[in-house]
């Protein structure tokens, strides 16, 4: 018995070194270490006033131009434009602002008012001579930062408290990374059709948004059904984060999600790429219990049969 | 027409037309095993019953995968992944199973390298081992095509442009292989009859012959020892069952299997469940697209040490290099020159070429699979050197090893 | 010698037993594997808009891979206990599969009757058989009157009483 723990001390070692070289070592020096900086935005300034949000209403209908291009759903106010007209004005459809104050930090979205580019942080591809769709607020006569901070404090009073994975999906991703395994394209929810012409007809829609979607970006953004095992958690939460920090020089902007908003990103990515780890969990450790009753019957039978042979 | 009786029973009534007893007794309960082994002993079972397990999970995802390149990826991640009643659990089994498959290969080849099973009338049941070890990585190199990720997608177009031979330039050899310029449509479905049917079939007609080379010569045992199967037999079915040499391989020796077996299952279905990035990597978790490399691909980890051989030479060279390792193993029996049948620690520089074989395997694995640059260059250069170097010194050593 | 005989063998049936508990819960997995998809089961119901029909005219939707007649009464058609009843007008809704070896029948409209071409089967509009060889009426299939919509598939109050008279086959 000695001998054959040593054996099996031998065989669990060389498997285990040659594990720890090929998984955790190589992989530490194919990626090279990006820091998780917990959604903190240290790069942003806190916001410099309390903000009023019935100050703040008045200022997304009115002088800050919001509703212009943005709708707001909780407020009543339809989008001025549908998708496909919008992703052809440019290149994406802006998002609805309803959950944008549950959902992002408040520094980001007091900066994205401020400056777009600079929050999104796409400066390497937007200039004077390429302006960011998003026209930068220069405020409305009185404090720009009062009334910056009265805008994000109107945008939080409206959020939904109840925000769901789904929805903090589509906000933060949907209108740029479609989801077939959802029946999410870019426009939003697939309808059913009857007829197979309708069904065409929608497709082309489709396509043509992401036309438009490609020439603004540069590449079509993939389709996000499986992400969350493309890649680890680690990589996901430091690129959505800070984009630059994973992918150089890449088109996708910094979206300013809070630690909660991003867990709820997550949180749709696993639904819909990885639906079965519920049931994983649950069945895993029984099927490994039986696996050890199965063991232990089998040393008992052995034993019994063994100790006429010794 | 050869006389029969009216049968007793049906037992009886079998036995006039199948000869079940004799069957029984020559492969069952009267195939002699020596009784001086380990668990390493085990390696053979658990490996028959993990090709079982794959072949069984392979019969449920073949029920919905398509060999399609515009249908294959979403049948496996999305149909079979979240549509089909424990889909989920078949492919984790199925990818989990076809890495762990190797692990336990390896472990059973070294065991007989280590042992010198390969040779003294056991050479056959080396060389069919080794036609099998050629054949399940054949088998697993077509079913990692099948997801069409971008890791099939690359390791097909890299595996295949092997097939030019370097300077020969063979590049219509390489479109025949693929059915196309790249790998595509024709690619896939070749792959897939090869991974779904021939492979299995030739898999399974080797192992039937791999199980008859092993009846002859019978199972090695810890000492080398060549042991007298009709004496030792007779003792033990006299009674003298403790002190007889050999045991049954029917109930004696499967017994000892199934709790090997058991502590096998244990740790294969953590894996399942638990821990299988390593066997289902993520980059295959993109799907395929022919103009976009991912940034690091590198085959399964079992194939990594082949791989790495490759690397560190020019083409020509390197392609050489590749063949030899392909090659040199089924050798073995040939180029080890002395006669005794022992463990590596009693053969003196034996021994060390084992261990420094194995772990030269290890290293080259590890190196095939970080970025060829700096200084894992370096050490891939000197392993892949090593490795050769071992099989050219192997019979200079085994000439100069003392009889036994 | 005995007793030890058959303990071992106990722990060999206990270890066989306990293997077979493992065997019949992948042989459940199995079974599993086999039922058909949700995708495939959400795909059971037809929604049908009646508005635009016309009176004596065949129309033939799908509905679970098989066809469905729904024909609308013209006023010379008599009535049927089975007649589906929307508004003030009647529809015969069937299954368009003869009872006989399931080919499709065709209607004729000039003597409002369903004509089997397979074995010559025929059946009258309201699916009753007139001439052999099917050995049943045409089907009706579970259906729910929305409003002026049909939806295939859903058992409604009609259905139901349909089927507590032993109408629907």
């Amino acid at each position: 018995m000695n001998k054959e723990i040593k054996i099996l001390i031998i065989v669990v070692f060389f498997t285990l070194v040659t594990y720890w070289g090929v998984e955790p070592y190589a992989h530490s020096q194919m990626h090279k270490h990006v820091e998780d900086n917990n959604f903190a935005y240290k790069d942003l300034p806190a916001l410099k006033a309390k903000g009023d949000p019935a100050k703040g209403k008045e200022l997304v209908m009115g002088a800050g131009a919001c509703t212009g291009c943005h709708g707001i759903k909780a407020a009543g106010m339809p989008a001025p434009m549908d998708a496909s007209t919008a992703a052809a004005s440019y290149g994406v459809n802006p998002p609805d602002l309803s959950n944008v104050g549950g959902l992002l930090d408040e520094r980001f979205l007091a900066a994205l008012i401020k400056n777009p580019a600079h929050a999104l942080k796409v400066e390497h591809k937007f200039s004077d001579k390429r302006p960011h769709p998003m026209t930068a607020f220069y405020g409305a006569g009185g404090d720009m930062d009062q009334e910056i901070a009265d805008m994000v404090a109107y945008l939080k009073s409206i959020a939904s408290k109840e925000i769901k994975p789904k929805e903090a999906y589509e906000m933060a991703c949907g209108r740029c990374h479609a989801m077939r395994y959802d029946k999410w394209t870019q426009m939003g929810e697939t309808p059913k059709f009857k007829y197979k012409k309708d069904e065409l007809a929608y497709q082309v829609k489709v396509l043509d948004y992401q036309d438009h979607l490609k020439a603004y970006m540069g590449k079509l953004p993939p389709d996000l059904s499986i992400m969350i095992r493309a890649r680890n958690e680690h990589f996901l939460k430091t690129f959505v984060e800070n984009p630059q920090s994973q992918l150089p020089g890449t088109a996708m902007p910094r979206v300013g999600l809070t630690a909660e908003g991003y867990e709820k990103v997550v949180k749709h990515l696993e639904e819909v790429g990885d639906p079965s780890k519920p049931a994983r969990d649950a069945l895993g450790w029984k099927v490994i219990l039986w696996a050890i009753g199965f063991t232990i019957l089998a040393y008992l039978w052995k034993q019994k049969l063994w100790s006429k042979l010794h | 027409m050869a006389h029969f009786e009216k049968a007793k029973n049906l037992h009886d009534w079998l036995n006039q037309r199948l000869a079940v007893d004799t069957l029984r007794r020559v492969l069952a309960t009267e195939y002699w095993i020596p009784k001086n082994i380990n668990f390493l002993w085990a390696m053979g079972m658990i490996l028959a019953t993990t090709f079982g397990i794959l072949l069984i999970s392979g019969i449920f995802l073949l029920m919905y995968y398509k060999p399609d390149t515009k249908l294959a990826f979403d049948s496996v991640n999305y149909t079979i992944m979240s549509e089909v009643g424990y889909g989920w659990l078949w492919r984790h089994i199925h990818g989990v199973a076809a890495s762990v498959v190797f692990l336990i290969i390896y472990i059973h080849m070294f065991t007989g390298i280590y042992y010198g099973s390969y040779k003294k009338g056991r050479e056959m049941i080396w060389i069919s081992g080794m036609l099998l070890f050629v054949t399940f990585s054949a088998e697993a190199f077509s079913g990692y095509m099948l997801p069409w990720g971008q890791m099939s997608y690359w390791a097909g177009m890299v595996i295949t442009n092997l097939f030019s031979m370097g300077s020969l330039e063979l590049n219509g050899l390489v479109e025949w292989i693929r059915g196309d310029y790249v790998p595509g449509d024709a690619f896939l479905s070749r792959f897939f009859m090869l991974h779904v049917l021939l492979m299995p079939l030739i898999i399974i007609g080797l192992i039937v012959f791999h199980f008859g080379t092993l009846r002859i010569p019978h199972v090695n045992n810890q000492d080398g020892e060549e042991i007298d199967f009709d004496v030792e037999s007779k003792k033990y079915l006299a009674g003298d069952t403790k002190n007889a040499k050999v045991i049954r391989f029917q109930w004696d020796f499967l017994s000892k299997d199934f709790f090997v077996l058991g502590i096998f299952l244990t740790f294969f279905f953590y894996l399942v469940f638990y821990h299988f990035e390593f066997a289902m990597d993520p980059v295959n978790f993109d799907p395929a697209n022919g103009l976009k490399t991912p940034p690091h691909i590198y085959p399964e980890w079992y194939f990594l040490w082949s791989y790495e051989i490759l690397r560190p030479f020019s083409k020509d060279i390197g392609l050489m290099a590749f063949g030899f390792a392909q090659v040199i193993f089924m050798l073995l029996p040939f180029l080890d020159r002395s006669p005794n049948v022992a463990p590596a620690n009693r053969r003196g520089l034996f021994a060390v070429w084992f261990w420094v074989l194995l772990i030269d395997m290890i290293v080259l694995s590890v190196m095939g699979k970080v970025p060829p640059m700096g200084i894992f260059n370096t050490i891939g250069l000197y392993a892949a050197l090593t490795f050769l170097g071992l099989w050219v010194l192997l019979p200079i050593i085994t000439l100069l090893e003392k009889k036994k | 010698m005995a007793v030890e005989k058959e303990r071992r063998d106990f722990l060999g049936m206990a270890l066989g037993g306990f293997t077979a508990l493992g065997g019949i819960a992948a042989l459940g997995a199995a079974k599993r594997t086999w039922d058909p998809l949700p995708s495939v089961k959400a795909a059971g119901f037809t929604t049908v808009d009646l508005t635009e029909m016309k009176e004596n005219q065949l129309v033939v939707e799908k509905w679970r891979g098989k066809p469905i007649f729904i024909l609308k009464h013209s006023k010379d058609m008599k009535s049927d206990p089975r007649d589906v009843v929307v508004g003030d007008d009647k529809y015969f809704v069937a299954i368009g599969l003869c009872t006989h070896l399931g080919c499709i029948p065709a209607y004729v409209p000039d003597v409002h009757e369903f004509h089997c071409a397979c074995h010559g089967g025929q059946f009258d509009a309201n699916g009753k058989v007139l001439k052999s060889p099917p050995p049943s009426p045409l089907v009706i299939p579970p259906f729910k009157i929305d409003g002026t919509k049909l939806v295939l598939g859903e058992e409604g109050p009609e259905f139901k009483e349909m089927k507590a008279k032993k109408l629907i086959a």
